[in-house]
Protein backbone atom coordinates (compact mmCIF):
# COMPACT_ATOMS: atom_id res chain seq x y z
CA UNK A 1 0.00 0.00 0.00
CA UNK A 2 1.67 3.39 -0.92
CA UNK A 3 1.59 6.06 1.68
CA UNK A 4 -0.94 8.20 0.24
CA UNK A 5 -3.15 5.50 -0.28
CA UNK A 6 -2.55 4.79 3.72
CA UNK A 7 -2.90 8.28 4.68
CA UNK A 8 -6.17 8.30 2.62
CA UNK A 9 -7.21 5.07 4.39
CA UNK A 10 -6.36 6.44 7.85
CA UNK A 11 -8.77 9.69 7.03
CA UNK A 12 -11.49 7.41 6.40
CA UNK A 13 -11.44 5.01 9.35
CA UNK A 14 -11.35 7.87 11.07
CA UNK A 15 -14.13 9.72 9.86
CA UNK A 16 -16.21 6.60 9.97
CA UNK A 17 -15.70 6.35 13.83
CA UNK A 18 -16.33 9.25 14.27
CA UNK A 19 -19.68 9.35 13.05
CA UNK A 20 -20.62 6.79 14.66
CA UNK A 21 -19.60 8.21 18.11
CA UNK A 22 -21.32 11.35 16.39
CA UNK A 23 -22.74 12.42 20.16
CA UNK A 24 -18.47 12.82 21.20
CA UNK A 25 -18.60 15.44 18.48
CA UNK A 26 -21.66 17.26 19.63
CA UNK A 27 -20.10 17.74 23.09
CA UNK A 28 -17.16 19.49 21.76
CA UNK A 29 -19.37 22.18 20.06
CA UNK A 30 -21.50 22.51 22.97
CA UNK A 31 -18.61 22.78 24.87
CA UNK A 32 -17.67 25.80 22.75
CA UNK A 33 -21.10 27.04 22.75
CA UNK A 34 -21.33 27.19 26.39
CA UNK A 35 -17.85 28.54 26.80
CA UNK A 36 -18.82 31.50 24.48
CA UNK A 37 -22.13 31.82 26.44
CA UNK A 38 -20.38 31.99 30.19
CA UNK A 39 -18.43 35.06 29.69
CA UNK A 40 -21.31 37.71 28.67
CA UNK A 41 -22.58 36.67 32.07
CA UNK A 42 -19.38 37.17 33.98
CA UNK A 43 -18.91 40.49 32.67
CA UNK A 44 -22.09 42.27 31.85
CA UNK A 45 -23.91 42.48 28.40
CA UNK A 46 -22.45 45.78 26.99
CA UNK A 47 -22.80 45.74 23.34
CA UNK A 48 -19.70 47.65 23.00
CA UNK A 49 -17.35 45.82 25.51
CA UNK A 50 -18.89 41.82 24.44
CA UNK A 51 -17.33 42.80 20.50
CA UNK A 52 -14.33 44.14 21.49
CA UNK A 53 -14.08 40.76 23.55
CA UNK A 54 -15.49 38.46 21.15
CA UNK A 55 -12.68 37.05 18.87
CA UNK A 56 -10.50 36.87 21.43
CA UNK A 57 -13.22 35.12 23.60
CA UNK A 58 -14.07 32.34 21.16
CA UNK A 59 -10.81 31.90 20.37
CA UNK A 60 -9.99 31.15 23.58
CA UNK A 61 -13.18 29.09 23.50
CA UNK A 62 -11.96 27.10 20.41
CA UNK A 63 -8.89 26.46 22.05
CA UNK A 64 -10.33 24.43 24.91
CA UNK A 65 -13.27 22.73 23.10
CA UNK A 66 -9.73 21.11 20.75
CA UNK A 67 -8.00 20.03 24.10
CA UNK A 68 -11.26 18.50 25.27
CA UNK A 69 -11.21 16.39 22.01
CA UNK A 70 -7.37 15.96 22.20
CA UNK A 71 -7.06 12.39 24.14
CA UNK A 72 -9.64 11.33 21.82
CA UNK A 73 -6.75 11.33 19.01
CA UNK A 74 -4.95 7.91 19.71
CA UNK A 75 -6.01 7.11 23.34
CA UNK A 76 -9.23 4.33 22.00
CA UNK A 77 -6.84 3.51 19.50
CA UNK A 78 -3.96 2.62 21.72
CA UNK A 79 -5.78 0.75 24.43
CA UNK A 80 -8.05 -1.46 22.05
CA UNK A 81 -3.96 -2.24 20.32
CA UNK A 82 -5.27 -0.44 16.79
CA UNK A 83 -2.66 1.52 17.05
CA UNK A 84 0.36 -1.11 17.12
CA UNK A 85 -1.43 -2.53 14.27
CA UNK A 86 -1.60 0.37 12.53
CA UNK A 87 2.53 0.87 13.21
CA UNK A 88 3.09 -2.50 11.75
CA UNK A 89 1.54 -1.55 8.02
CA UNK A 90 4.56 -0.69 5.71
CA UNK A 91 3.78 2.55 5.70
CA UNK A 92 5.81 5.62 7.58
CA UNK A 93 4.06 6.26 10.94
CA UNK A 94 3.93 9.99 10.34
CA UNK A 95 1.39 9.38 7.72
CA UNK A 96 -0.35 7.44 9.92
CA UNK A 97 -0.94 10.82 12.23
CA UNK A 98 -0.85 13.15 9.60
CA UNK A 99 -3.97 10.84 8.50
CA UNK A 100 -5.02 10.89 11.68
CA UNK A 101 -4.56 14.74 12.57
CA UNK A 102 -6.84 15.63 9.15
CA UNK A 103 -9.29 13.73 10.67
CA UNK A 104 -9.19 14.95 14.14
CA UNK A 105 -9.65 18.59 11.96
CA UNK A 106 -12.17 17.34 10.15
CA UNK A 107 -14.57 16.73 13.34
CA UNK A 108 -13.10 19.19 15.74
CA UNK A 109 -11.18 22.32 13.76
CA UNK A 110 -14.18 22.54 11.09
CA UNK A 111 -17.60 22.48 12.79
CA UNK A 112 -15.74 24.62 15.19
CA UNK A 113 -15.07 27.24 12.37
CA UNK A 114 -18.62 26.81 10.69
CA UNK A 115 -20.17 27.78 14.07
CA UNK A 116 -18.21 30.28 15.49
CA UNK A 117 -20.17 33.17 13.06
CA UNK A 118 -23.29 32.19 14.87
CA UNK A 119 -21.83 33.31 18.39
CA UNK A 120 -19.71 36.53 16.79
CA UNK A 121 -23.18 37.55 15.46
CA UNK A 122 -23.85 37.50 19.41
CA UNK A 123 -21.17 39.10 20.33
CA UNK A 124 -21.97 42.02 17.96
CA UNK A 125 -19.38 41.39 15.37
CA UNK A 126 -19.68 43.15 11.84
CA UNK A 127 -19.59 40.83 8.85
CA UNK A 128 -16.23 41.57 7.79
CA UNK A 129 -15.24 41.11 11.42
CA UNK A 130 -16.93 37.70 11.17
CA UNK A 131 -15.12 36.75 7.73
CA UNK A 132 -11.93 37.54 9.70
CA UNK A 133 -12.67 35.18 12.41
CA UNK A 134 -13.68 32.42 10.55
CA UNK A 135 -10.66 32.53 8.05
CA UNK A 136 -8.15 32.65 11.07
CA UNK A 137 -10.30 29.61 12.52
CA UNK A 138 -9.56 28.05 9.10
CA UNK A 139 -5.87 28.21 8.97
CA UNK A 140 -5.55 27.96 12.94
CA UNK A 141 -7.81 25.39 14.07
CA UNK A 142 -5.54 22.87 11.86
CA UNK A 143 -1.92 23.72 14.12
CA UNK A 144 -4.34 23.12 17.31
CA UNK A 145 -4.76 19.28 16.08
CA UNK A 146 -1.36 19.14 14.75
CA UNK A 147 0.63 20.61 17.85
CA UNK A 148 -1.94 18.89 20.02
CA UNK A 149 -0.58 15.36 18.64
CA UNK A 150 2.29 15.27 19.67
CA UNK A 151 1.29 16.48 23.55
CA UNK A 152 -1.88 13.81 23.07
CA UNK A 153 1.20 10.92 21.96
CA UNK A 154 3.65 11.94 24.42
CA UNK A 155 0.92 11.69 26.89
CA UNK A 156 -0.54 8.74 26.17
CA UNK A 157 -0.79 6.10 29.03
CA UNK A 158 0.85 8.63 31.70
CA UNK A 159 -0.50 9.03 35.10
CA UNK A 160 -2.63 11.83 34.89
CA UNK A 161 -2.38 12.01 31.35
CA UNK A 162 -5.15 14.94 30.70
CA UNK A 163 -4.29 16.80 33.13
CA UNK A 164 -0.32 16.88 31.74
CA UNK A 165 -1.67 17.13 28.24
CA UNK A 166 -3.23 20.87 28.92
CA UNK A 167 -0.21 22.00 30.88
CA UNK A 168 2.19 20.86 27.91
CA UNK A 169 -0.46 21.53 25.02
CA UNK A 170 -1.22 25.39 26.04
CA UNK A 171 1.58 27.22 26.17
CA UNK A 172 2.22 25.39 22.68
CA UNK A 173 -0.54 27.15 21.27
CA UNK A 174 0.16 30.30 22.42
CA UNK A 175 1.50 32.25 19.35
CA UNK A 176 -1.73 30.68 17.42
CA UNK A 177 -4.19 32.13 19.85
CA UNK A 178 -2.18 35.59 19.71
CA UNK A 179 -1.78 35.67 15.98
CA UNK A 180 -5.48 34.36 15.04
CA UNK A 181 -7.14 36.80 17.60
CA UNK A 182 -4.52 39.47 16.24
CA UNK A 183 -6.04 39.33 12.98
CA UNK A 184 -9.52 39.80 13.98
CA UNK A 185 -8.81 43.12 15.91
CA UNK A 186 -6.71 44.37 13.27
CA UNK A 187 -9.74 44.12 10.89
CA UNK A 188 -11.43 45.83 13.97
CA UNK A 189 -8.70 48.71 14.07
CA UNK A 190 -9.08 49.83 10.65
CA UNK A 191 -6.42 47.66 9.47
CA UNK A 192 -6.69 44.21 6.71
CA UNK A 193 -5.00 41.83 9.39
CA UNK A 194 -2.87 39.83 6.65
CA UNK A 195 -0.11 40.17 8.38
CA UNK A 196 -1.17 38.29 10.90
CA UNK A 197 -3.22 36.31 8.60
CA UNK A 198 -0.02 35.09 6.57
CA UNK A 199 2.32 34.55 9.82
CA UNK A 200 -0.81 32.22 10.97
CA UNK A 201 -0.21 30.44 7.99
CA UNK A 202 3.24 30.20 8.28
CA UNK A 203 3.01 28.45 11.64
CA UNK A 204 0.49 26.36 9.79
CA UNK A 205 3.00 25.00 7.39
CA UNK A 206 5.71 24.57 9.98
CA UNK A 207 3.41 23.03 12.32
CA UNK A 208 1.89 20.59 10.30
CA UNK A 209 5.23 19.77 8.18
CA UNK A 210 7.23 18.80 11.40
CA UNK A 211 4.37 17.79 14.08
CA UNK A 212 3.15 14.31 12.37
CA UNK A 213 7.07 13.15 12.45
CA UNK A 214 7.60 13.84 15.95
CA UNK A 215 4.21 12.80 17.01
CA UNK A 216 4.84 9.40 15.19
CA UNK A 217 8.46 9.38 17.35
CA UNK A 218 5.94 9.87 20.92
CA UNK A 219 3.53 7.44 19.66
CA UNK A 220 6.18 4.26 19.05
CA UNK A 221 7.47 5.38 22.95
CA UNK A 222 4.34 4.68 24.20
CA UNK A 223 3.60 1.27 22.06
CA UNK A 224 7.23 -0.12 23.26
CA UNK B 1 29.09 5.24 16.13
CA UNK B 2 31.69 3.24 18.26
CA UNK B 3 34.03 5.18 20.84
CA UNK B 4 37.69 4.63 19.38
CA UNK B 5 39.74 2.32 21.34
CA UNK B 6 42.74 4.08 20.62
CA UNK B 7 43.99 7.36 20.67
CA UNK B 8 44.29 9.71 23.46
CA UNK B 9 41.21 9.56 26.09
CA UNK B 10 40.46 13.11 26.19
CA UNK B 11 40.37 13.14 22.00
CA UNK B 12 37.28 10.98 22.58
CA UNK B 13 34.05 12.59 22.98
CA UNK B 14 32.05 9.54 23.73
CA UNK B 15 34.72 8.21 26.84
CA UNK B 16 32.34 10.61 29.16
CA UNK B 17 29.42 9.34 27.59
CA UNK B 18 29.16 6.62 29.79
CA UNK B 19 27.44 7.84 33.27
CA UNK B 20 30.33 5.41 34.77
CA UNK B 21 32.94 7.63 33.48
CA UNK B 22 30.94 10.76 33.81
CA UNK B 23 30.11 10.47 37.18
CA UNK B 24 34.04 11.08 39.20
CA UNK B 25 34.17 13.53 36.21
CA UNK B 26 31.39 15.55 37.47
CA UNK B 27 32.24 15.03 41.53
CA UNK B 28 35.72 17.08 40.33
CA UNK B 29 34.57 19.35 38.94
CA UNK B 30 31.52 20.60 40.95
CA UNK B 31 33.99 22.44 43.77
CA UNK B 32 35.65 24.17 41.05
CA UNK B 33 32.28 25.27 39.20
CA UNK B 34 30.86 26.51 42.97
CA UNK B 35 34.41 28.23 43.95
CA UNK B 36 34.41 30.41 40.80
CA UNK B 37 30.79 31.00 41.01
CA UNK B 38 30.76 32.41 44.64
CA UNK B 39 34.10 34.70 43.23
CA UNK B 40 32.67 35.57 40.59
CA UNK B 41 28.70 36.65 42.42
CA UNK B 42 30.65 38.23 45.36
CA UNK B 43 32.55 40.52 42.42
CA UNK B 44 29.77 40.91 40.41
CA UNK B 45 27.34 42.21 43.39
CA UNK B 46 30.45 44.24 45.18
CA UNK B 47 30.73 46.13 41.82
CA UNK B 48 27.26 46.37 40.70
CA UNK B 49 25.93 47.65 44.41
CA UNK B 50 28.86 49.08 45.50
CA UNK B 51 30.75 50.68 43.15
CA UNK B 52 28.22 51.36 40.12
CA UNK B 53 26.67 54.86 39.64
CA UNK B 54 23.16 55.47 39.92
CA UNK B 55 21.14 55.57 36.85
CA UNK B 56 20.53 58.97 35.41
CA UNK B 57 16.65 57.82 34.44
CA UNK B 58 16.33 55.11 37.10
CA UNK B 59 18.49 55.40 40.14
CA UNK B 60 19.07 53.35 42.35
CA UNK B 61 15.99 51.21 41.80
CA UNK B 62 17.61 49.95 38.95
CA UNK B 63 20.04 47.77 40.06
CA UNK B 64 18.08 45.05 40.20
CA UNK B 65 19.13 44.20 36.56
CA UNK B 66 22.27 42.73 38.11
CA UNK B 67 19.97 40.17 38.88
CA UNK B 68 17.46 40.39 36.45
CA UNK B 69 19.64 40.54 33.40
CA UNK B 70 21.54 37.58 33.87
CA UNK B 71 18.49 35.68 35.19
CA UNK B 72 16.23 35.98 31.84
CA UNK B 73 19.61 35.07 29.80
CA UNK B 74 20.32 31.92 31.64
CA UNK B 75 16.25 31.08 31.09
CA UNK B 76 17.01 31.51 27.72
CA UNK B 77 19.79 29.70 27.59
CA UNK B 78 19.46 26.65 29.83
CA UNK B 79 15.86 25.83 27.27
CA UNK B 80 18.02 25.96 24.47
CA UNK B 81 20.87 23.70 26.38
CA UNK B 82 17.99 21.16 27.08
CA UNK B 83 17.16 20.93 23.38
CA UNK B 84 20.51 20.80 22.29
CA UNK B 85 21.31 17.86 24.85
CA UNK B 86 17.41 16.33 23.44
CA UNK B 87 19.01 16.37 19.74
CA UNK B 88 22.01 14.96 20.88
CA UNK B 89 20.14 11.94 22.66
CA UNK B 90 17.41 11.54 19.68
CA UNK B 91 20.53 11.65 17.47
CA UNK B 92 23.48 9.56 19.25
CA UNK B 93 21.25 7.63 21.86
CA UNK B 94 23.53 8.25 24.55
CA UNK B 95 21.51 8.25 27.95
CA UNK B 96 23.75 11.23 29.92
CA UNK B 97 22.57 13.48 27.09
CA UNK B 98 19.11 12.87 28.45
CA UNK B 99 19.80 13.01 31.87
CA UNK B 100 21.77 16.12 31.18
CA UNK B 101 18.65 17.30 29.91
CA UNK B 102 16.26 16.44 32.55
CA UNK B 103 19.02 17.79 35.34
CA UNK B 104 19.58 21.16 33.41
CA UNK B 105 15.30 21.22 33.55
CA UNK B 106 14.84 22.84 37.39
CA UNK B 107 17.82 25.54 36.92
CA UNK B 108 15.78 26.73 34.03
CA UNK B 109 12.28 26.75 35.49
CA UNK B 110 14.42 28.61 38.69
CA UNK B 111 15.99 31.18 36.16
CA UNK B 112 12.49 31.64 35.10
CA UNK B 113 10.78 32.11 38.09
CA UNK B 114 13.52 34.42 39.26
CA UNK B 115 13.65 36.35 36.28
CA UNK B 116 9.82 37.20 36.21
CA UNK B 117 9.83 37.97 40.39
CA UNK B 118 12.81 40.64 39.93
CA UNK B 119 11.07 41.57 36.58
CA UNK B 120 8.04 42.35 38.77
CA UNK B 121 10.17 43.72 41.63
CA UNK B 122 11.45 46.48 39.00
CA UNK B 123 8.32 46.73 37.16
CA UNK B 124 6.55 48.12 40.59
CA UNK B 125 8.63 51.24 41.45
CA UNK B 126 9.36 51.96 37.36
CA UNK B 127 6.64 51.47 35.18
CA UNK B 128 4.32 51.89 38.54
CA UNK B 129 2.92 48.07 38.26
CA UNK B 130 3.93 44.60 39.17
CA UNK B 131 2.92 42.85 35.19
CA UNK B 132 1.54 43.69 32.27
CA UNK B 133 0.29 41.51 29.45
CA UNK B 134 3.47 42.58 27.21
CA UNK B 135 5.05 40.01 24.87
CA UNK B 136 8.30 40.01 26.49
CA UNK B 137 6.51 39.19 29.77
CA UNK B 138 4.18 37.34 28.71
CA UNK B 139 6.64 34.49 26.41
CA UNK B 140 8.99 34.23 29.53
CA UNK B 141 5.79 33.15 31.56
CA UNK B 142 5.46 30.46 29.04
CA UNK B 143 8.65 29.95 28.76
CA UNK B 144 8.44 29.13 32.65
CA UNK B 145 5.27 26.83 31.84
CA UNK B 146 7.28 25.17 28.76
CA UNK B 147 9.75 24.22 32.14
CA UNK B 148 7.36 22.95 34.51
CA UNK B 149 5.81 20.69 31.68
CA UNK B 150 8.28 19.43 30.61
CA UNK B 151 9.27 18.43 34.15
CA UNK B 152 5.86 16.93 35.05
CA UNK B 153 6.06 14.67 32.05
CA UNK B 154 9.56 13.50 32.25
CA UNK B 155 8.44 12.82 35.96
CA UNK B 156 5.30 11.22 35.56
CA UNK B 157 6.29 8.40 32.76
CA UNK B 158 7.57 5.66 34.91
CA UNK B 159 10.27 3.45 32.53
CA UNK B 160 13.41 6.08 32.19
CA UNK B 161 13.88 5.10 28.58
CA UNK B 162 10.89 6.98 27.21
CA UNK B 163 10.94 9.69 29.99
CA UNK B 164 14.31 10.48 28.37
CA UNK B 165 13.02 10.36 24.80
CA UNK B 166 9.65 12.20 25.75
CA UNK B 167 11.22 14.46 27.48
CA UNK B 168 13.81 14.91 24.23
CA UNK B 169 10.72 15.56 22.21
CA UNK B 170 9.12 17.72 23.97
CA UNK B 171 12.62 20.04 24.60
CA UNK B 172 13.04 20.10 21.08
CA UNK B 173 9.23 21.14 20.11
CA UNK B 174 9.08 24.21 22.81
CA UNK B 175 12.52 25.29 21.65
CA UNK B 176 10.77 27.45 19.42
CA UNK B 177 9.67 29.92 21.92
CA UNK B 178 12.96 30.99 22.64
CA UNK B 179 13.79 33.11 19.47
CA UNK B 180 10.17 35.04 19.88
CA UNK B 181 11.41 35.88 23.28
CA UNK B 182 14.41 36.77 22.67
CA UNK B 183 13.51 39.24 19.42
CA UNK B 184 10.01 40.54 21.59
CA UNK B 185 11.92 43.62 22.26
CA UNK B 186 12.51 44.18 18.84
CA UNK B 187 9.51 43.73 17.17
CA UNK B 188 6.96 44.51 19.80
CA UNK B 189 7.44 47.96 21.40
CA UNK B 190 5.47 48.13 24.02
CA UNK B 191 6.11 48.52 28.41
CA UNK B 192 9.39 46.98 28.71
CA UNK B 193 12.79 48.45 27.22
CA UNK B 194 15.04 47.89 25.02
CA UNK B 195 17.81 45.20 24.87
CA UNK B 196 20.77 46.89 27.05
CA UNK B 197 23.40 45.60 24.97
CA UNK B 198 23.49 44.62 20.96
CA UNK B 199 25.81 43.10 19.05
CA UNK B 200 25.47 45.79 16.16
CA UNK B 201 25.43 48.97 18.58
CA UNK B 202 28.02 47.70 21.63
CA UNK B 203 26.04 48.42 24.91
CA UNK B 204 24.18 51.63 26.11
CA UNK B 205 25.57 51.51 29.86
CA UNK B 206 28.35 52.67 32.16
CA UNK B 207 31.30 50.04 31.65
CA UNK B 208 31.21 49.54 35.70
CA UNK B 209 27.50 48.37 35.20
CA UNK B 210 28.36 46.18 32.45
CA UNK B 211 31.25 44.78 33.25
CA UNK B 212 29.06 43.95 37.17
CA UNK B 213 26.14 42.41 34.77
CA UNK B 214 28.26 40.50 32.91
CA UNK B 215 29.85 38.97 35.82
CA UNK B 216 26.55 38.14 37.59
CA UNK B 217 26.21 36.37 34.28
CA UNK B 218 28.87 34.55 34.23
CA UNK B 219 28.05 33.77 37.75
CA UNK B 220 24.98 32.43 37.14
CA UNK B 221 26.31 29.97 34.30
CA UNK B 222 28.83 28.52 36.94
CA UNK B 223 25.57 28.34 39.44
CA UNK B 224 23.90 26.85 37.01
CA UNK B 225 26.40 24.48 35.83
CA UNK B 226 27.51 23.24 39.61
CA UNK B 227 23.97 22.41 39.96
CA UNK B 228 23.45 20.48 36.90
CA UNK B 229 26.42 18.26 37.51
CA UNK B 230 25.33 17.66 40.69
CA UNK B 231 21.97 16.64 39.88
CA UNK B 232 23.54 14.33 36.94
CA UNK B 233 25.60 12.70 39.84
CA UNK B 234 22.17 12.00 41.41
CA UNK B 235 20.26 10.88 38.28
CA UNK B 236 23.08 8.72 37.71
CA UNK B 237 22.73 6.70 41.10
CA UNK B 238 19.43 6.39 40.60
CA UNK B 239 19.36 5.41 37.30
CA UNK B 240 22.55 2.66 37.91
CA UNK B 241 21.99 1.94 41.23
CA UNK B 242 21.65 -2.19 39.98
CA UNK B 243 24.73 -1.90 38.28
CA UNK B 244 28.09 -3.04 40.64
CA UNK B 245 29.71 -0.13 40.03
CA UNK B 246 27.15 2.00 41.59
CA UNK B 247 26.76 -0.95 44.45
CA UNK B 248 30.98 -0.80 45.41
CA UNK B 249 31.08 3.06 45.91
CA UNK B 250 27.43 2.78 48.10
CA UNK B 251 29.73 0.12 49.95
CA UNK B 252 32.24 2.34 50.62
CA UNK B 253 30.88 5.45 51.46
CA UNK B 254 28.72 3.25 54.11
CA UNK B 255 32.03 1.84 55.45
CA UNK B 256 33.78 5.63 55.79
CA UNK B 257 30.75 6.92 57.39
Amino acid sequence: MSSWAFFCTVIRRDLFLAWQQRGDLLVGLVFFVLVACLFPLAIGPEAKLLSRIGPGVLWVAAILANLLALPRLFQADWQDGTLEQLLLAPAPASMMVAGKIVAHWLTTGVPLTLIAPLLGVQYGLSSDLLLMLMATLFIGTPVLSALGSIGAALTLGVRQGDMLLALLVLPLYAPVLIFGSGAVAAVAGGLNGYAELSLLAAIACGSLFLAPWLAAMAIKLAVE
Amino acid sequence: MKPHADGPRWLNIFHFASPYQFYPLAGRLIPLFATLAVLLAIAGLWLGFAIAPADAQQGEGYRIIFLHVPTSWMAMLIYVAMAFWSVMHLILRTRLSAMMAQALAPTGALMAFLSLFTGALWGKPMWGTWWVWDARLTSMLLLFFLYLGFIALTRSIDEPDRADKAGSVLAIVGVFNVPVIYFSVKWWNTLHQGASISIEKGSTMASTMLIGMLLMSLAAWMYSITTTLSRVRNLILQREARTRWVQELLAISANKA
